[in-house]
């Protein structure tokens, strides 16, 4: 849609403006001022330059975290994007099977995270839980409280349950754009279900597709209460992600200066991938209005 | 050949969904000696007493009722500011918009985690500690840029010749706003207060961080009780049920609307 230049328009964003910068500016320099300073109470600062970010970025706690928090993310989406795809697939296209899918899919997605994980801790559980009583019964020593192997595979499958779900729904948002023409055109040259898939179907989801890896890289990068409910970050410290890390850090331990400068370095990997993911959407809008 | 294929993946795949929730229906119906003592798919003694002790415990059903507040406080301040906001997005080119509009994305990337503690310092200083506009101003953080985003996506299908023509027709920008363009995009509006509210619904640790006892939330009522008695596995399966119920209850309005809500209203 052609646009009209217009900077009134400035005043139809102050609401949003006022109130964002009422709750992100100000925390965030909050965050800013401490990763600078030191403190030792009252209200009292010194000025410790970037002595926090170098205490960080050579601090082996927060490599592990990283490494874990990477593999994790790498782990999902490995698993979520292929399986989310291949159900985009396998949905019906319409009629009232179409609604009931749609419906008891989106159903995960909207218990809140807490319960998502205590679900998953009573599921899994040996004594009372259907899956950890059954996996026993198989004979296989499964125990997500003391085995980190386990802990690992109860959160992934957690976070897959969760998850696959917001994959599957906007891959088939956009399989439902392509016009019927399309497969007839297919069928008519006998291409196989394959290349329907490579060069019909892929193309044309691979704009929601970019949106969904996005997404979800950026909700499991940040993830926090789900494994914190199940594991609490344990056994050790096999799953504890960034979040949870930092958080024990600012609140548990109050170590200001260096959770600030965690914060920011986390912010500055956010700030990236929000930045492709903008690019991402604003190409794909110039797309849609030719 | 093809359909039935489909057919076994998605039972396959929807069973593999629903289990783990039936599991906490049905320990939500058990006693608690039933739970811990035998296995059994079905209640054998079917109880309501863990949705009893919920609804007559007011610790207990003070964190739902805590938790609507500061959510209903959200999604209202959320949508109302939103509105003018996208209509500007979706509308006119004004100076640093895009750089505007890409700010208010990386607020909904942001993870909570970086402000949580910002946060509780902020509003223990300005005496909003422990209330419940504290947590619904914090949520702004990603539900306003949420809600910007999604009524943006839906206001540019509505074409531009409307506002023209009504602004031909004598009508002023606010009755315009109000009397033509919103009911245009009324499914815009539902559905980002759908988002607004649920996403306001399901984060826990902003809520948790800014609460201690008057506005505490039932999401961290829950975390509370199974650190302190352990055991009561009925009743915390009982309130998971009762979490799950606003989402439950209204998914089937937005289900064609789902996957542009994720996506911040681009698909």
């Amino acid at each position: 849609m052609e646009k009209t230049q217009n900077n009134k328009a400035w005043f139809l964003v102050l609401p949003v403006l006022v109130i964002v910068a009422f709750s992100a500016i100000l925390p965030l320099m909050t965050v800013v001022n401490y990763s600078v300073n030191d403190t030792f109470g009252d209200n009292q600062f010194f000025w410790a330059g970037l002595e926090w970010f170098e205490e960080m970025v050579t601090s082996d706690r927060l490599h592990e975290a990283l490494g874990r928090q990477i593999l994790f993310s790498a782990i999902i989406l490995a698993i979520e994007v292929p399986l989310g795809i291949y159900i985009a697939l396998n949905m019906p296209k319409k009629g009232v099977w179409a609604s009931v899918c749609l419906v008891l899919m989106a159903l995960p997605l909207l218990i809140p995270f807490n319960v998502v994980g205590t679900i998953w801790q009573i599921f899994g559980r040996v004594d009372i839980g259907l899956l950890g009583h059954y996996l026993a019964e198989l004979g296989i020593d499964y125990n997500y409280t003391n085995d980190p192997l386990d802990a690992w595979v109860t959160v992934i499958v957690m976070d897959v349950w969760h998850w696959t779900s917001l994959v599957a729904l906007l891959c088939y948002a956009g399989l439902q754009s392509i016009p019927e023409a399309y497969y007839q055109a297919a069928r008519v040259d006998q291409a196989s279900r394959w290349s329907v898939f490579r060069f019909i179907e892929l193309p044309k989801m691979a704009g929601v597709l970019l949106i969904a890896v996005l997404l979800r890289f950026m909700d499991s990068f940040m993830i926090y209460t789900e494994p914190f409910v199940v594991t609490g970050g344990g056994p050790g410290n096999s799953t504890t992600f960034l979040s949870i890390d930092l958080v024990k850090m600012a609140v548990g331990q109050f170590d200001l200066g260096p959770a600030a400068a965690f914060s920011i370095m986390y912010f500055l990997v956010i700030l990236l991938v929000s930045w492709v993911f903008y690019t991402v959407m604003t190409n794909l809008d110039k797309e849609e209005g030719k | 050949m093809r359909l039935r294929g489909s057919a076994v993946v998605m039972t396959l795949y929807l069973l593999f969904l629903l289990i783990p929730i039936y599991w906490l229906v049905n320990m939500s119906l058990k006693t608690n000696t039933e739970i811990t003592s035998t296995f059994t798919l079905f209640p054998n003694d079917l109880t309501f007493r863990n949705y009893a002790v919920i609804l007559t415990d007011p610790s207990w059903y003070m964190g739902y009722v805590n938790s609507i507040i500061y959510v209903v406080m959200n999604t209202v301040i959320s949508i109302t500011v939103a509105l003018p906001a996208a209509y500007a997005f979706s509308r006119y080119n004004f100076m640093g918009d895009k750089h505007l509009f890409f700010w208010l994305l990386t607020n909904r990337m942001a993870p909570p985690a970086v402000f949580a503690l910002p946060f509780f310092q902020l509003y223990s200083s300005v005496g909003l500690f422990d209330t419940h506009i504290a947590v619904a101003l914090a949520h702004c953080l990603f539900n306003v840029p949420l809600a910007v985003w999604i009524l943006e996506g839906f206001m540019r299908g509505v074409p531009k010749e409307i506002d023209e023509t009504a602004y031909i027709d004598g009508y002023s920008f606010g009755r315009f706003f109000i009397r033509i363009f919103m009911p245009l995009i009324a499914s815009g509006i539902g559905v980002a207060a759908f988002f607004c509210f649920m996403f306001s619904w399901v984060e826990l640790l902003l809520s948790r961080t800014l609460t201690s006892v008057n506005a505490k939330p039932i999401a961290a009522t829950m975390t509370r009780t199974v650190s302190a008695s352990g055991m009561d596995w009925g009743v915390l399966a009982a309130a998971g049920v009762l979490t799950i119920i606003p989402g439950a209850l209204v998914i089937y309005f937005v289900r064609n609307y789902i996957a542009k809500g994720f996506a911040l209203g681009r698909v």
